[in-house]
């Protein structure tokens, strides 16, 4: 008998005592907790997402669209970033202002190549608030899993507010289990050595996000751009 | 499980050794209690914490009931992606299969994160006899593995160990392992991490084989989902050609969305976070991206005894958040060794006994490395009823009766060694229904009180190894009573 045949058979006997039950899984579960913790307006979803990433102590930035390139280029020369990685799908425009050495993301680099690299740029592809969390899921801009782990400084680009949820059941909405994902909430951290949170082990030291687009303005409900409802949904 | 800590003695002597040494109960003290009071301000934030825990419970529950439908689909789903799946009824088995594939590479090392399961089975020292030298980056686990350590925590398996430690073991053995420690290396925390970092960094970088366990496998679409702080996982996760996942048959949840609730509760119970660092999820292989093979060890042993116990099977929600550990008072004051297993503190006194059967000394005594305080059950984001299945796990040490072990129904007979707690009872009962000798005795007690010796001796010695016998007071109860009607005499 093969070790398969053996624990389902043993799964099966150790089972004997349930009774059957057909109840659909969609019934099987009660999902009565919450889509988001508190109503918030567009405004106050995103100015959440930033304190938390920067309770994390990601370094928060904003900026419209149009003044992303300049910013970029301030963010890298501040860094003194010479080899700058930039994946495929990242409008060129991004990096058009900064002085640098363009590095592709290829299949066939080694990670030793990807460790002479100073600084990444991506995209994302959704950013959950109330966690202050960045989910990548390798798609335009984004580049493969290794680049934004191996640099170690990672600059990533929330356009905001249409990229932006409040919560974590609202991301899973929108990511594609097909897809390889990775999320982020700050950078590299451990707390192994007496509890002692200490940033960057062996990840990005590093994690600067720039949230860019039309920053609706803060305040409370009733606002010009306010509806009270979440961002995305 | 197997022989990883073979020779442990029973929970109470370990306990007693744990008890005396005051760094390790002063490290542990420090570390529960700030965990404990995080842990409590991030599960405040979020108003439907009940909700969530029991959605949690019932998905498990759920999964647990139906388990052979959701191997299977997981099964068909991982081999659908590009993956392959293989089956282990026991931990030999496992590391067979391990040892196996990392051979079929042609390499001699592998690079692991942090895995219950593989610890579990004695992976690393399989492929030790097989001369394959496994490396663990998990910086806890590292200290554990160049201090030639056990560890002592789910979560934080180097608890045990203050900073000065640390740096002892990383100056003494970094070296033996790979790149020696820096030149005049200190005990701060960051200096420590930064060590680690460039010790582990050459090994991620030339890895060609990565080994690890998964939190949770969703059978609907084969996606592995692994969580945590450091990046070491992302590295062994994406970084080699080849990946190995050994994960038990137990983490696997229905659905997609079912991650919703875990990810939500798992970061909060476990850390305190609001979320972990990183979370990788990944389904079979992708092309150009991470790994070109992926093989997935779906891993019995003694699960399935477990989940064939009506009471015991619910230790098979465990999410390994390690609260439990944290508020537990007999965990705080014995620490994980104390315990004997991979798993310790309230989880491991009910999943150890399960999954390796009560015929050892420290499986038969775990059961009662507890107080009964309920604290475990209170912060479990699962709802698993600890205390339910202590009381359960006694019962048949003491009565013994039917079990399943390796599949098969058995007969336990009852465990030798608990007379003595019979016979304090019988006594204990006739003391309280004679209250002269009761009233005599205490009387007795109070004028001989500077003659109090620090343990008891026969039967209650074991009662005293392990704490300190309380004061007697200068007079009883019952004659300060009579002497002031209850205190009216003092106040007024």
């Amino acid at each position: 008998m093969s070790d398969r045949e053996r624990v389902l058979g043993r799964v099966r006997r150790a089972l004997a005592d349930v009774p059957e039950d057909d109840t659909p899984y969609e019934r099987a579960v009660p999902r009565d907790y919450a889509r988001e913790h508190g109503t918030r307006t567009v405004a106050e979803t995103v100015e959440l997402l930033a304190e938390n990433l920067a309770d994390y102590r990601a370094v928060v930035h904003r900026c419209a669209e149009a003044e992303l390139p300049a910013l970029l280029a301030r963010l890298l020369v501040a860094r003194g970033a010479r080899k700058v990685l930039a994946p495929d799908g990242l409008p060129s425009a991004w990096l058009a202002d900064a002085d640098l050495v363009a590095v592709p993301d290829l299949a066939a680099s080694t990670p030793y190549e990807l460790d002479a690299v100073d600084s990444v740029v991506t995209g994302c592809a959704v950013a959950v608030a109330e966690t202050g969390t960045l989910v990548l899921d390798g798609g335009p801009g984004q580049g493969r899993r290794r680049i934004t782990l191996v640099p170690d400084h990672h600059i990533c680009v929330v356009r905001v507010p249409e990229q932006v949820v409040a919560s974590v059941p609202q991301a899973l909405e929108r990511l594609s289990p097909t897809r390889p994902l990775t999320w982020i909430s700050g950078p590299s951290a451990t707390s192994d050595i007496e509890l002692d949170r200490v940033e960057g082990v062996h990840g990005p030291r590093t994690l600067e996000v720039v949230l860019a687009g039309v920053i609706p303005s803060v305040g409370g409900t009733g606002q010009a751009d306010g509806t009270p409802a979440s961002v995305g949904e | 499980m197997n022989e990883t800590f073979v020779g442990m003695p029973a929970f109470p002597e370990a306990a007693r050794e744990a008890l005396d040494d005051t760094t390790l109960r002063g490290n542990l003290r420090h570390a529960t209690h700030t965990i404990r009071a995080k842990r409590a301000a991030t599960v405040a934030e979020v108003s439907d914490w009940a909700e969530l825990r029991e959605a949690g419970s019932r998905i498990k529950e759920h999964t647990l009931r139906h388990l052979d439908r959701y191997l299977e689909q997981l099964e068909e789903s991982v081999t659908a992606a590009g993956g392959t799946v293989h089956w282990a009824a026991d931990a030999a088995e496992a590391n067979r299969i391990v040892t196996e594939l990392v051979r079929e590479t042609g390499e001699s090392e592998v690079v692991k994160v942090k895995s219950m399961a593989t610890q579990e089975i004695g992976l690393n020292e399989a492929l030790e006899a097989a001369g394959i030298r496994a490396y663990e980056t998990d910086l806890a686990e590292l200290i554990v593995q160049l201090g030639e350590d056990r560890p002592s925590h789910i979560l934080v398996p180097a608890i045990h160990r203050n900073r000065a430690e640390i740096r002892d073991i990383f100056r003494t053995a970094m070296a033996g392992w790979g790149r020696p420690a820096p030149e005049g290396l200190s005990d701060r925390p960051a200096e420590l991490a930064e060590a680690a970092r460039l010790h582990l960094r050459e090994k991620f970088l030339r890895a060609k084989v990565g080994v690890s366990g998964a939190n949770f496998m969703v059978a609907e679409t084969g996606t592995m989902v692994v969580v945590e702080s450091e990046g070491n996982g992302r590295m062994c996760l994406t970084l080699p050609e080849t990946l190995i996942s050994v994960v038990g048959i137990e983490k696997v949840v229905p659905t997609w969305r079912d991650l919703e609730v875990f990810l939500q509760t798992l970061p909060r119970s476990s850390t305190a976070e609001r979320m972990n660092p990183y979370t990788s999820m990944w389904t079979g292989t992708t092309d150009g991206d991470g790994p070109r093979a992926f093989h997935l060890v779906l891993l019995d042993n003694g699960r399935t005894d477990t989940l064939a116990d009506e009471v015991g099977r619910q230790a098979l929600r465990c999410i390994r958040c390690s609260a439990c550990l944290n508020v537990c008072p007999v965990y705080e004051r014995a620490g994980g060794h104390a315990y004997g297993s991979v798993y310790p503190g309230p989880i491991g006194a009910i999943l150890s006994p399960q999954l390796r059967g009560t015929a050892s000394e420290i499986d038969v005594s775990l059961p009662y490395a507890s107080s009964l305080c309920g604290a475990c059950y209170e912060v479990c984001p699962v709802a698993i009823d600890i205390p339910e299945v202590l009381v359960r796990l006694r019962e048949r040490v003491v009565e013994g009766g039917p079990a399943v072990r390796e599949g098969n129904r058995v007969v336990l007979r009852p465990a030798r060694g608990h007379a003595a707690e019979r016979a304090a009872m019988r006594a204990a009962r006739w003391t309280f229904t004679h209250p002269g000798a009761l009233r005599t005795g205490q009387r007795l007690a109070s004028r001989a009180r500077r003659l109090r010796p620090r343990t008891l001796p026969g039967p209650g010695a074991a009662w005293t190894a392990t704490r300190d016998l309380p004061e007697v007071p200068a007079e009883p109860f019952r004659d300060w009573w009579e002497r002031t009607r209850g205190g009216k005499e003092e106040t007024t």
